[in-house]
C-alpha cells in the first residue's frame, strides 16, 4: 500500500530552497512519492532522519555519515570522487550515487541488493571501508545517551530509549530520503509543463536522438506524464567487466563458492574490486545478471560527475561515446561476452553526439543547477579532441 | 560447488524445476536423484542455429555472432561441468568456408567434447564436404554412461533436386534457405540412413536409453518452413520398438515439444532469431529468409530476445530441457511420467498462460 508524500516534502523542499510553489505537492515531471504503509511521513520524523543522516558519530573515526558520500551541496553525492571514501580515507569500488530521486527506486545499490530505502541505510554502517562499525551497537548506544535523540525517537515512534531498534533509526532515514526529491528541470517544463521555450534547440534535437537513434528511453525511461529516467532493470553495458573478462569464469565460480559459505556479499563486493564487477550477478546468481547494474536516474546527471558504477567517465560525452561504441570505452576493445542485448553500436554523428550531451544538462533541477554553478563543476563534455 | 548432493524426489525435482530453482544454475548431476535408475545420471550442454553469416571479408553480421559468443562463454560457466556439448546444426547461414571457419572459431573456446549435427544451411554449398573436415561424419552413433546416442543428417532432400535440379551450388544454398519457397524440397533421412540406423540399432537393448540428434524435427509439423521430415513415420517406426527414446531437434528456432508413442521430442533454441523474427532484423546487413507472410513480432530492445542454448539432464532414460533464455526466465520442459510426454510446467497450465496481444 504506498501514499503520497505531501506538505512534509515541500517544507523541506522550502528549507534546502528548493522552488516548489505552494500550490505544487509534487515536482513537475514526477510522479507521487512510494511510500511503505508501515513507515508513514511525518514532519518530526523527517527531520529526525535528517540528524540521524549527517551524524558523523555513527562511524569508528567519529568522522563519517551518510551525508559525508551524500552531501546536499553536491546533489547528494561527493562528486568528482570517482569511488567514495569512507573511515582513514578507505576507498570502496562504488561511484556514490545520489539521493536525489532514489525513493523512486524498486532496489537500492547499484546491484540491488536492498529492497528499499529502510534496508539500505543498514549496510553502511557496518561496511569496513564505509563507517567501519563491527555491529549497530554504537549507534543506538550514541542515540539513547543523546537528550534530543531520546525526545525526538518518543514523539515520532513512542518509544523509550532502551526500546529504540534500527528499524527506527533506518525508518527515520528513509522517510528523511524520500523527501529529496526534485524535478522540474528544464526538460520538465518543456515537457509535462508546455513550455516550449524551456530547452534550447539543440536540447529539443538531443531530445529526439534520445528517444530515436540513441536508444537511450528504453532504459532510461520517459512516460507520458512522468520521467524516472529508469526502468528499474539491470544491464551489462561493457562497463569495469571488459577489463577483467578472462577472469570472470574463475571469479564467478570462487564467488558462488564464497556465498555457499556464507561469506557477506555486501562487504566482498565493495572491497574486492574484481568480484565488485559480477554486479547483480553477485546477488542473484543469475547468468542474465553477470556484469549488470541498475539503471540510475538520469536527473542531475550533469552535476553528478563522474559516472557509471566505478566512476571510471568523468564527461558526458565520454559516457555517449562508450555507447557509440556498442559497450566499450575505447573502439576497438573487445566487447565482453555477457553484454546486454540493447546494447550496439551507434551511428551517431558529431553533431548528435554534442545534442544527446546538451540534452542531459537539461535534466538538473533548479536548486542543483544553482549550487553547481557556484562550484564551477558541471561534469559536462570538455573541449578535447575525441 | 562446495555442497553435498541432495536427495530428491521426482516430484521434488518436478516442483523445484518448475519454480526455477534448478532451472538455469544447477545441471541434475549437483542433485541425487532417488528414483535414479540403472542409467547413471548426467547432464550435456546444446547449442544450435547460430546461423553465422558473414557480410565481406572478416565482417560478419554482429548479432548472430553475439549469440553464440554469449552461449559458449555461459556453457563454459556451467557448474559442475556437462559431460559434452552438442552443436545442433546450420552454424554457418550460406555454407561458405569462411562461415564454417568463423562458426568453428566461436566454438573452440568450449571445454568439452564437441558433436556437430549437420543443418541445412551448412550443407547445400558443398554437401557437407568442408563441414567434415571440421566436424567429422555425417552421421555416428556412440555410447555413454549407459545410454546410446544416435546423430542423424535429417536435412537431406531427393537426389534430382540435389544434383540435377540447379545449375550452381550457390543457387542450390540460396533455394533451400528459403521459407515457404515453391522451388524448395522437404527434408528426408533418406533410405541409406534408415538401413544404417536400423543396423545400428539392432545391437541395442530394447530398455537402453537413445536419445538421437537431428536437424529437423523427424515429425511433420509444418511443410512450408520445412518443419518436416519425409521420411518421418519410418524412422519413428525403427525407433519405436525401444522404450526410452529421446529426439532433440533444431531448426525451429522456438520450444516445441511432442510425444509418439515411445518417443520424446524436443526442439532446442537458437542462438540467432527465433520463428518468426521481428520485422526490424531484415533490416541492415543480414539475410534473414524473407517472411512470406508478415507476422507482427515486435523489434525487441534486447537484440538476444526469443534466442538462447539449453542443457539437457539426462535421469532414467528421459531428456529435460532447460532452457537459457537471453535476457529472459529460463523454462524447463521436461518428462513428466505420471503423464508420460514431455511438459512444460510454468507456461501450460492455463492460469499462467500469457494472453496474445491484439496489438502492439
Amino acid at each position: 500500500m504506498k501514499c503520497v508524500c505531501s506538505l512534509a516534502c515541500l517544507c523541506l523542499l522550502l528549507a534546502a530552497g528548493g522552488s516548489a510553489s505552494a500550490e505544487e505537492t509534487l515536482p513537475l515531471g514526477l510522479p507521487p512519492v512510494p511510500v511503505k504503509a508501515d513507515n508513514p511521513q511525518t514532519v518530526a520524523k523527517i527531520n529526525l532522519g535528517k540528524r540521524l543522516f549527517e551524524d558523523s558519530r555513527f562511524s569508528t573515526t567519529g568522522k563519517v555519515s551518510c551525508a559525508t558520500c551524500h552531501a546536499s551541496e553536491k546533489t547528494f553525492t561527493d562528486s568528482p570522487l570517482r569511488v567514495s571514501k569512507g573511515i582513514k580515507d578507505l576507498t570502496g569500488t562504488r561511484n556514490s550515487p545520489t539521493v536525489v530521486n532514489s525513493a523512486y527506486f524498486e532496489k537500492l545499490f547499484w546491484d540491488g541488493r536492498s529492497p528499499d530505502l529502510e534496508d539500505q541505510a543498514l549496510h553502511p554502517f557496518v561496511n569496513p571501508v564505509e563507517m567501519g562499525l563491527k555491529d549497530h551497537n554504537p549507534i543506538l548506544r550514541i542515540i539513547r545517551k543523546d537528550r534530543e535523540y531520546r525526545e525526538a525517537f518518543r514523539e515520532v515512534f513512542d518509544l523509550d530509549a532502551e526500546k529504540i531498534t534500527m528499524k527506527e533509526v533506518t525508518q527515520a532515514i528513509a522517510a528523511f530520503e524520500r523527501t529529496v526529491v526534485s524535478g522540474n528541470s528544464p526538460f520538465d517544463r518543456y515537457q509535462y509543463g508546455g513550455d516550449k521555450s524551456a530547452m534550447t534547440e539543440q536540447q529539443v534535437r538531443g531530445l529526439g536522438v534520445f528517444l530515436d537513434e540513441g536508444r537511450c528511453v528504453s532504459c532510461h525511461v520517459i512516460e507520458n506524464d512522468q520521467a524516472l529516467f529508469t526502468d528499474n532493470r539491470f544491464h551489462n553495458i561493457g562497463i569495469g567487466i571488459n577489463e577483467i573478462q578472462s577472469d570472470v569464469p574463475g571469479i564467478a565460480s570462487a564467488f558462488l563458492k564464497a556465498k555457499a559459505r556464507g561469506s557477506n556479499v555486501d562487504v566482498k563486493v565493495l572491497t574486492d574490486p574484481k568480484s565488485s564487477e559480477l554486479g547483480r550477478f553477485a546477488v542473484t546468481s543469475g547468468l542474465n545478471d553477470l556484469g549488470a547494474f541498475k539503471t540510475p536516474t538520469l536527473r542531475n546527471v550533469a552535476v553528478t560527475a563522474p559516472y557509471m558504477h566505478d566512476g571510471s567517465l568523468e564527461t558526458l560525452e565520454e559516457v555517449v561515446i562508450h555507447y557509440m561504441n556498442g559497450g566499450v570505452t575505447n573502439a576497438g576493445e573487445e566487447v565482453n561476452y555477457y553484454l546486454s542485448g540493447g546494447i550496439r553500436p551507434l551511428d551517431l554523428t558529431d553533431e548528435q553526439v554534442d545534442d544527446l550531451v546538451a540534452f542531459m544538462e537539461a535534466l538538473t533541477s533548479p536548486e542543483f543547477a544553482a549550487k553547481a554553478k557556484s562550484q564551477g563543476d558541471t561534469g559536462s563534455k570538455k573541449e578535447e579532441g575525441r | 560447488m562446495n555442497r553435498e548432493p541432495k536427495q530428491v524426489t521426482r516430484r521434488q525435482f518436478f516442483k523445484a524445476a518448475a519454480t526455477g530453482i534448478i532451472a538455469g544454475a544447477l545441471p541434475v548431476s549437483l542433485v541425487k536423484l532417488s528414483f535414479a535408475g540403472t542409467a547413471e545420471d548426467f547432464t550435456f550442454a546444446y547449442i544450435s542455429d547460430a546461423h553465422i553469416q558473414q557480410i565481406k571479408g572478416s565482417n560478419f553480421v554482429r548479432n548472430w555472432d553475439r549469440g553464440l559468443i554469449r552461449a559458449v562463454a555461459e556453457a563454459n560457466l556451467l557448474s559442475p561441468a556437462p559431460d559434452f556439448v552438442v552443436f545442433g546444426g546450420d552454424l554457418a547461414q550460406l555454407g561458405t568456408k569462411e562461415e564454417l571457419d568463423h562458426g568453428a572459431e566461436l566454438l573452440s573456446p568450449l571445454k568439452k567434447k564437441l558433436h556437430c549435427v549437420m543443418g541445412e544451411h551448412d550443407y547445400y554449398l558443398d554437401l557437407g564436404e568442408y563441414w567434415s573436415k571440421l566436424f567429422g561424419p555425417q552421421h555416428y552413433s556412440w555410447d555413454h554412461k549407459g545410454v546410446h546416442f544416435v546423430v542423424l543428417n535429417s536435412i537431406l532432400t531427393h537426389d534430382q533436386w540435389t544434383h540435377e535440379r540447379w545449375p550452381t551450388a550457390v543457387q542450390r544454398m540460396s533455394e533451400m534457405a528459403g521459407l515457404d519457397n515453391p522451388n524448395g524440397s522437404p527434408f528426408m533421412v533418406g533410405q541409406k540412413q534408415r538401413d544404417w540406423l536400423a543396423k545400428d540399432l539392432e545391437k541395442v537393448a530394447k530398455d537402453r536409453p537413445i536419445v538421437v540428434f537431428s536437424h529437423s524435427p523427424l515429425q511433420k509439423i509444418y511443410k512450408g518452413w520445412n518443419f518436416w521430415t519425409d521420411d518421418a513415420e519410418e524412422v519413428q517406426a525403427i525407433l519405436q520398438p525401444f522404450h526410452k527414446v529421446n529426439v532433440i531437434y533444431g531448426h525451429v528456432h522456438q520450444i516445441q515439444y511432442n510425444q509418439i508413442g515411445n518417443i520424446s521430442f524436443n526442439s532446442v533454441m537458437a542462438t540467432a532469431w527465433p520463428w518468426p523474427y521481428p520485422s526490424t532484423y531484415a533490416q541492415s546487413g543480414s539475410h534473414v529468409p524473407v517472411l512470406t507472410v508478415p507476422m507482427n513480432r515486435a523489434d525487441p530492445f534486447f537484440e538476444r530476445d526469443a534466442t538462447g542454448w539449453q542443457f539437457v539432464n539426462l535421469h532414467t532414460g528421459k531428456t529435460d530441457l532447460h532452457f537459457r533464455l537471453f535476457d529472459n526466465t529460463d523454462r524447463v520442459v521436461g518428462y513428466d511420467p505420471a503423464k508420460g510426454h514431455p511438459v512444460d510446467k510454468t507456461y501450460q497450465a492455463k492460469e499462467n498462460r500469457i494472453p496474445p496481444q491484439t496489438h502492439y
